[in-house]
C-alpha cells in the first residue's frame, strides 16, 4: 500500500462536483489502481466460456471478435426475454436519485458514474437505442445511445465497479436492483470474454478443484489437519475431521478462503472445535468434502449458468455421500447464491431430509426445500437450548462490532442470529450507527470478485464508509474487533481496518464461539486461536 | 445551458403553440375528437402491450431484497412486511410500497464533512413525491364528474373534500374565492414546481436527468396551469365543456360553441400525456407491480421456486474429479470410489 496516498488524502480529494460534459460526453477513463486484470485467457477457455483471448484493458484495442456488436445486441435480447427483472429495471426508472449516494463506491470516489442509477444508465441508453421505439425516433432526446466501443470500455470498468451489494436497491421505490442489472451486463461482457482475472480463474479453479484457489484434495486435507495440529496445542485436544465421509449426518461446506488466508483461517479452526465439540458430547457427525470445497460462488460474478455449473456440487456431493442435509459456513455470495438460486438451479433437493438438529430436535422450517442450513442459524439455536459449554470470559478482551455482510443481510435477512451469537459468546458488542448496519449495511469494498490487490484504491474508497463507521465506535466504544459472516470480508476488512482504523482487527463469528467454547477433556487454554494470551493469562507468557 | 430541459421546454411551447393556433383557424374538432380518441386508444394499447410484454419474460429466479429480519427460527422474531415469507405478507408489502413510498421514506442524504461520513434523513423528496401523486389522483377522480352523468357520490365526495378549504376575496373588481379552490390543482403545481427544481437545482440529480424527465414535468406543469387558468381567471363554460366530454365518451362526439381555446390546449396537453405515457418512464405507474425484487416472498429456502427455462448445464462430476486426483487422494488417505 506504499504507493496509496495517505486516509486523509484520500477522503479529502473525494470531488463530488459533477462534471462540466454530460455523462453521455465524458469518455471513461481506465485508471490505474481502479480496475483489476484482464481475466486469463486460459481460465477462460479451461470452463468452456465464450471468446477466450489476451487483452489489456487499458490498450485501445481489446481484440474483440468482429461481430461483437451483434454479440451484445443478441445477448441482450435473449436476457431481455429470460428475466423479467432486467426488462422491468430498464423501463421503469424515474431517475428520481433515491440511489445516487446510496453507492459506497460513489461515496468514496465521487465518480458520477457510480451512482447506481447511472450505471444503470450505462446499460439502459444502449436498451433504449436498440429495443425501445422512443429510442430508435428520438435518440438522444430519449436518453439512448448506440453501441460503441467507448461504451463497452465504459460497461467493463463500471460494472467491475460494482460489487453487487444492493444497498441501493433498498432505497428504491420500485426496487430496481443493480446488482440484477450488473451480473446480467457481466454475463454480456463475458460474451466477449471480458472478465476480470480474480473472477475468470477462480471459476476455473472451482470448476476443476471444488474451490477457488486450486488447492488439490490432497492438499485441502493437509491444511485442515495443520490447523488440527494448532488447535491441539491450544486446546490440547486432537480432533480428527472427516473428508468426503459417506454416510455422516452432515454436510459442512463454507468459502475456501477460510481454508487458506488469515483470520479466515481462525474460523475454520473456529468449525473444527465447534464440530469436535457436538461429535464428543452428542455424536454429530459431520464431514468436509474435498469436491465440493468452496461455498464461494464466484460464477455469480460471471453469469447465471457459470453459479449454477459451480453450485451443482454442493447437491451432487451431498447426494453421494448420502447426508441427512447440508450445513453452510460463513460466507456472503454462498448465502446469496443458496438462498436465492440454489432451489431453483439444481434441486428439488429431495434425496435429502428437511434439517432437524439432531442435538436440540429444531426443524429449520426456513429451509425445508433447499436442505441447507446457516452455521448462525444453527449455532444460535444450540445456544438457545443451552447445548454448548461456553467460558464467555474468553474473550474478556474483545469489544465487539459486527458488519453485516451484503449478501446475508439484504438477499437473505439474516439479522439477529449472528448477533445473538456474539452477544452469547462476548461481553462486549456495540452497534455501529443505524444508517450502517442491517440492510443498510455498507459493503467491504471488495465484494463480487473485486477483492484484488491491483485494485487497492478502489477497494479504499468503496469500504471508505465501512470503515468510518467502525472509526466511530472505535473512538467511542473502544471496539478493537469487527466481526462478520463472509470470507470476502476476512480476506477485505483486514486490509481496509489496517489502513483506516488500526486499531481494529476482524474475526468471524465462529471464532468467538470456539474460543469461548469449553472441549470436553481439554487442557488449561492460556491463548486464543490466534496463539495470543487470554484475558488473565498475559504475565504468564 | 442544459439542453435536456431547453429542449423539453420548446416541446411543450411548441405543444402549446399547435394547440392554440390550431384551435384559432377552426380545428376545434381535431383537437377535441379526433386527439382525444387517438391518444386514449394509444393509451390503452400501449399500456397493456408494455405490460404483456413484461409479462412474456420470465421470472427465473426469486430475487426479494430483503429489509428485515428473515423468518427463521421460532423465537427470532422476523420482519414479516420487510421481509415477507408468504403472500399475503407480499400483498402488505406491495400495498404500502404503492400506497406510501416506503422505500423512499428511508431515504437518506450523506455527506463527508471533515474527514467524517455524515448521513441525514431526507424527507423532501418523499413529501412532494407524496404530494405530487395524491394531487394528481384526486385531479384525475375530480375530472370523472365530466365524464359521468350522474355524477356518482363518490366522485362528488372526492370534489367536496377537494374544496372544503374556501376562502374568498372580494373587492369591487376583484373575486376570488368563488368559485370553490381545490386544493389538489395547487398542490399539484407546486410539487411539480419542487420536483423540476430539485432536478435543476441539484447537481448529482441534473447530472442523471435527461429530457424524458423534464418533458413530462412541463407538461403537467402545463396542465395544472391551464387548468387553474380556465377555472379562476378565464371561466370556461363547463357545461359546454360537460357536453363535449359526454359526447366523447357515449360516442357521439360533438364540438359545443363557446369554449375558450384554453381548454383545447388543456385537453391536447392531456391527450399528449396520454399518448407519451406507454413509451415513457411514466411507466412506473404499472412496473412498480411487476418489480421482482418487492412482489415476491422471501422464502425460496422453504418453498422451491420454478425457473420456466432451467436446462441442464455441463458439471465437473466427482466421477471426473476422483478420475484426476485418484492417486493424490488415496496417497492421502481420502475415501475413493474406485480402488
Amino acid at each position: 500500500m506504499s504507493d496509496l496516498p495517505k486516509p486523509t488524502e484520500l477522503i479529502s480529494r473525494i470531488d463530488r462536483t459533477t462534471p462540466r460534459t454530460g455523462w453521455m460526453d465524458t469518455p471513461v477513463n481506465i485508471r490505474k489502481g481502479m480496475y483489476c486484470y484482464a481475466a486469463n485467457p486460459k481460465s477462460v477457455e479451461y470452463v468452456g466460456l465464450p471468446y477466450p483471448h489476451a487483452w489489456n484493458p487499458i490498450e485501445d484495442d481489446w481484440h474483440l471478435p468482429e461481430n461483437w456488436k451483434e454479440i451484445i445486441h443478441e445477448g441482450l435480447k435473449v436476457r431481455l426475454e429470460r428475466f423479467r427483472s432486467l426488462k422491468v429495471f430498464m423501463d421503469i426508472c424515474v431517475r428520481c436519485g433515491a440511489c445516487a449516494d446510496k453507492c459506497h463506491f460513489f461515496i468514496g470516489t465521487g465518480d458520477p458514474k457510480n451512482m447506481p442509477v447511472l450505471r444503470a444508465e450505462l446499460l439502459r441508453s444502449v436498451y433504449r437505442n436498440d429495443f425501445t421505439t422512443a429510442g430508435k425516433i428520438l435518440k438522444r432526446l430519449a436518453g439512448a445511445r448506440p453501441m460503441t466501443l467507448d461504451v463497452l470500455k465504459e460497461w467493463w470498468y463500471y460494472f467491475f465497479q460494482c460489487t453487487q451489494c444492493r444497498r441501493c436497491s433498498v432505497f428504491c421505490p420500485y426496487g430496481i436492483d443493480t446488482a440484477e442489472i450488473t451480473l446480467l451486463a457481466r454475463e454480456l461482457l463475458n460474451l466477449l470474454g471480458l472478465n476480470i482475472d480474480w473472477i475468470a480463474t477462480p471459476v476455473a479453479n472451482c470448476y476443476r478443484t471444488g474451490n477457488h484457489l486450486g488447492i488439490q484434495p490432497h492438499a485441502f486435507k493437509d491444511m485442515l489437519e495443520f490447523f488440527v495440529d494448532d488447535i491441539e496445542e491450544i486446546t490440547g485436544v486432537r480432533m480428527e475431521p472427516n473428508f468426503n465421509k459417506k454416510g455422516a449426518d452432515i454436510l459442512f461446506i463454507t468459502p475456501s478462503g477460510d481454508v487458506f488466508a488469515d483470520p479466515g483461517t481462525y474460523t475454520c479452526m473456529g468449525y473444527l472445535i465447534l464440530f469436535h465439540f457436538l461429535k464428543e458430547k452428542y455424536g454429530l457427525d459431520v464431514t468436509w468434502s474435498t469436491y465440493a470445497s468452496e461455498g464461494g460462488n464466484f460464477g455469480n460474478f460471471t453469469s447465471h449458468e457459470m453459479m449454477k455449473r459451480l453450485n451443482a456440487k454442493m447437491y451432487a456431493e451431498a447426494k453421494r455421500l448420502g447426508v441427512k442435509w447440508i450445513l453452510g459456513g460463513e460466507c456472503g455470495h454462498m448465502w446469496r447464491v443458496i438462498n436465492q438460486y440454489m432451489g431453483t438451479m439444481n434441486g428439488p433437493a429431495d434425496f435429502l431430509e428437511e434439517p432437524v438438529s439432531p442435538i436440540t430436535g429444531t426443524r429449520f422450517e426456513n429451509a425445508r426445500s433447499t436442505k441447507m442450513v446457516h452455521i448462525s442459524e444453527f449455532t444460535a439455536d444450540l445456544i438457545k437450548h443451552g447445548k454448548l459449554d461456553l467460558d464467555i470470559s474468553r474473550n474478556d478482551n474483545l469489544v465487539v462490532t459486527f458488519h453485516d455482510s451484503c449478501n446475508p443481510s439484504r438477499g437473505m435477512g439474516l439479522l439477529e442470529e449472528p448477533r445473538y451469537v456474539i452477544q452469547n459468546v462476548v461481553r462486549h458488542f456495540h452497534e455501529m450507527p443505524a444508517n450502517t448496519i442491517r440492510e443498510q449495511t455498507f459493503c467491504c469494498g471488495s465484494g463480487a470478485g473485486l477483492n484484488a490487490g491491483e485494485d487497492m484504491e478502489l477497494r479504499l474508497c468503496g469500504g471508505l464508509p465501512r470503515a468510518m463507521a467502525v472509526k466511530h465506535v472505535h473512538q467511542k466504544y473502544g471496539v478493537n474487533m469487527l466481526a462478520t459472516i463472509c470470507a470476502i470480508d476476512r480476506a477485505a476488512l483486514p486490509t481496509l481496518m489496517e489502513y483506516y482504523v488500526p486499531e481494529v482487527r476482524v474475526t468471524g463469528v465462529t471464532e468467538m464461539v470456539a474460543n469461548a467454547l469449553i472441549l470436553p477433556g481439554e487442557g488449561e487454554r492460556t491463548t486464543n486461536l490466534r496463539s495470543e494470551p487470554l484475558p488473565g493469562m498475559e504475565e504468564e507468557e | 445551458m442544459n439542453v435536456n430541459y431547453m429542449y423539453s421546454l420548446l416541446a411543450v411551447v411548441v405543444l402549446f403553440l399547435v394547440s392554440y393556433l390550431g384551435v384559432k383557424v377552426g380545428l376545434a374538432p381535431v383537437f377535441g375528437i379526433v386527439i382525444p380518441y387517438l391518444a386514449v386508444i394509444i393509451f390503452l394499447v400501449g399500456v397493456v402491450r408494455k405490460v404483456m410484454g413484461w409479462a412474456k419474460s420470465a421470472v427465473p429466479f426469486r430475487i426479494p431484497s430483503t429489509c428485515g429480519q428473515q423468518q427463521s427460527l421460532p423465537w427470532i422474531r422476523p420482519n414479516k412486511i420487510d421481509n415477507p415469507f408468504t403472500p399475503g405478507a407480499v400483498v402488505i408489502r406491495m400495498i404500502l410500497e404503492v400506497v406510501c413510498f416506503r422505500s423512499l421514506f428511508r431515504n437518506t442524504r450523506n455527506a463527508i464533512r471533515e474527514g467524517k461520513l455524515v448521513q441525514e434523513w431526507e424527507i423532501w423528496l418523499w413529501v412532494f413525491a407524496l404530494a405530487f401523486h395524491y394531487a394528481f389522483l384526486t385531479v384525475v377522480v375530480r375530472h370523472m364528474r365530466l365524464f359521468t352523468d350522474p355524477i356518482p357520490a363518490c366522485i362528488q365526495m372526492v370534489e367536496n373534500l377537494d374544496s372544503f378549504f374556501r376562502f374568498e376575496i372580494l373587492t369591487n373588481n376583484f373575486q376570488f374565492g368563488l368559485p370553490a379552490v381545490y386544493i389538489s390543482g395547487f398542490v399539484l403545481l407546486a410539487a411539480v414546481t419542487f420536483l423540476f427544481l430539485r432536478r435543476v437545482l441539484s447537481p448529482p440529480v441534473r447530472y442523471i436527468s435527461l429530457a424524458a424527465d423534464y418533458f413530462p414535468l412541463f407538461l403537467i406543469f402545463g396542465i395544472a396551469f391551464s387548468g387553474i387558468l380556465m377555472r379562476y381567471f378565464t371561466k370556461v363554460n363547463i357545461r359546454n365543456v360537460k357536453e363535449l366530454t359526454m359526447g366523447l365518451v357515449t360516442f357521439h362526439p360533438t364540438i359545443p360553441e363557446g369554449i375558450g381555446a384554453v381548454f383545447y390546449v388543456h385537453l391536447f396537453f392531456v391527450c399528449i400525456l396520454l399518448a407519451y405515457f406507454p413509451f415513457s418512464k411514466l411507466m412506473h405507474m404499472a412496473g412498480v407491480f411487476l418489480s421482482p425484487t418487492r412482489n415476491l416472498p422471501g422464502n425460496s429456502r422453504a418453498v422451491r421456486h420454478v425457473n420456466p427455462w432451467n436446462y441442464p448445464v455441463e458439471v465437473h462430476t466427482y466421477e471426473e474429479y476422483e478420475e484426476e486426483f485418484r492417486e493424490k487422494m488415496i496417497e492421502a488417505g481420502l475415501p475413493v470410489e474406485k480402488e
